[in-house]
């Protein structure tokens, strides 16, 4: 998910802003990347293409990792085994393309621990998204139809991202995600088949997740002055604004087939662009969620501050028995000597 | 910080049998066998697999991307090692 890294401002470590790279090795850089070529880590590059991708792909992580929890949140409630064995994986998997993403932000030289020590020091960001409250069983459905959806429209161009590790890594996530999709939509589409409270229930989870998943796309291209950038360096393929309306024309439908409204009384479909077009967004919410004043935006944070320290044993007994079991190894005499 | 003494492994799968192992990702684990099952739960959750080989990073040397030219550049001159080079005539038939 989540691109919206590549919005924030470039701050280098001190010293390193006024950078000024070889002029020589960047045109080479900047014809490669023109040409399609992939960069891979042992690949020279701008030391503003590295934090660039350092930022947008641990945050994808943290993203990931974070997005575990609103999720995680209805584990135990889901109303059959089936649902709940379902809900189970998509978090597991969550969890999954975390560890990718970390895997390929590790090549550009930072390490994991380093990356998740600036999530829980609050230094680094995480989507938007995930600091919105999930009050019923039917958000896990708005989830994965909508902010899922969103995702995977964000992640598809980055299949083809110039920075290898990452493509790779999406590649894979995108493989997996779909199954995410389809399972909200199914949980959607059978609350709007149910009962009259049911469908409620579906019709409010709509209303409270449309807004926040429009905001995932980030900023409109006037005010996002670092699209430009990524774009030349082909680390992103489409602007924010692109992939909002894309997004938009694929979900609309979808949410008119459950029978369900959209709480934007501006949506209309135009018959010369044969787009929807839709209201306007409040950005102002969008800027308090990232500036840590969202709904939920604490006990995510207490959430994962405490999952990390609360783990630390397993990390410690992990690291002792590899200890031992080398000792016990190094004392037990060869079979060939005897 | 526990982590920091966590080494990397190179995760490679074979996903099917005839195939060779193929570069699937890494992960963090203390020792080989906990690599091995870290690697199995981060990248077979969908029978992606058979067999898995867990590679410490550290033991992986690899060419430097600018010696490239020189490594690789010299055989695209020596077309006399495809078999298309050489001419037979269609009377032979296939060889």
């Amino acid at each position: 998910m989540y691109t919206q890294a590549l919005n924030q401002k470039d701050s280098g470590p001190q010293g390193t802003q006024g950078l000024v790279e070889d002029p020589e090795r960047l045109a080479r850089f900047e014809a490669r990347v023109a040409a399609e070529d992939k960069i891979e880590p042992n690949d020279w590059m701008p030391e503003a293409y590295r934090r660039t991708l350092t930022r947008q792909i641990s945050q994808h992580a943290h993203s990931e990792i974070v997005g575990m929890l609103p999720e995680g949140n209805w584990i135990t409630r889901a109303p059959s085994l089936r649902r709940k064995a379902a809900l189970l994986a998509k978090v597991q998997d969550e969890g999954g393309h975390g560890l990718y993403l970390y895997a390929a932000a590790e090549t550009l030289g930072t390490s994991r621990e380093q990356l998740v020590e600036q999530l829980l020091s609050g230094k680094a960001k995480y989507s938007s998204i995930f600091n919105y409250p999930t009050l019923t069983w039917a958000d896990i459905g708005a989830i994965g139809w909508l902010v899922d959806g969103a995702a995977i429209m964000n992640q598809i161009p980055l299949c083809r991202t110039s920075f290898g590790p990452y493509a790779r890594a999406m590649i894979r996530i995108c493989k997996e995600e779909s199954f995410h999709q389809r399972q909200g939509y199914e949980i959607m589409l059978t609350l709007c088949r149910g009962t009259e409270q049911q469908k409620a229930m579906a019709q409010d989870a709509l209303n409270r997740w449309w807004w926040p998943s429009l905001m995932m796309f980030g900023p409109p291209d006037a005010e996002s002055s670092h699209t430009d950038q990524s774009m030349r360096w082909k680390i992103k393929r489409f602007t924010n604004d692109a992939l909002r309306q894309q997004f938009v024309d694929a979900t609309v439908p979808q949410g008119h087939y459950l029978g369900l409204t959209f709480p934007d009384p501006a949506l209309r479909f135009n018959e010369e662009t044969k787009h929807w077009e839709f209201g306007e967004i409040d950005w102002e919410e969008f800027r308090q969620v990232l500036a840590g004043n969202g709904p939920c935006n604490r006990e995510r944070m207490e959430a994962r501050r405490r999952a990390h320290d609360e783990g630390a044993w397993v990390r410690e007994a992990a690291l002792a028995h590899a200890a031992k079991r080398k000792a016990r190894r190094a004392a037990t005499p060869k079979l060939a000597a005897e | 910080m526990p982590e920091a003494h966590m080494p990397i492994w190179e995760v490679f799968i074979r996903a099917r049998s005839g195939l060779a192992h193929r570069h699937a990702g890494s992960v963090h684990a203390p020792d080989a066998e906990m690599a091995l099952q870290a690697a199995r739960d981060t990248y077979t959750r969908r029978g992606e697999g058979l067999s898995i080989w867990v590679v410490p990073s550290s033991a992986i040397t690899a060419s430097d991307p600018q010696d490239k030219d020189s490594l690789f550049e010299p055989t695209a001159d020596k077309i006399y090692r495809h078999p298309t080079f050489y001419e037979v005539p269609d009377e032979v038939g296939h060889m």
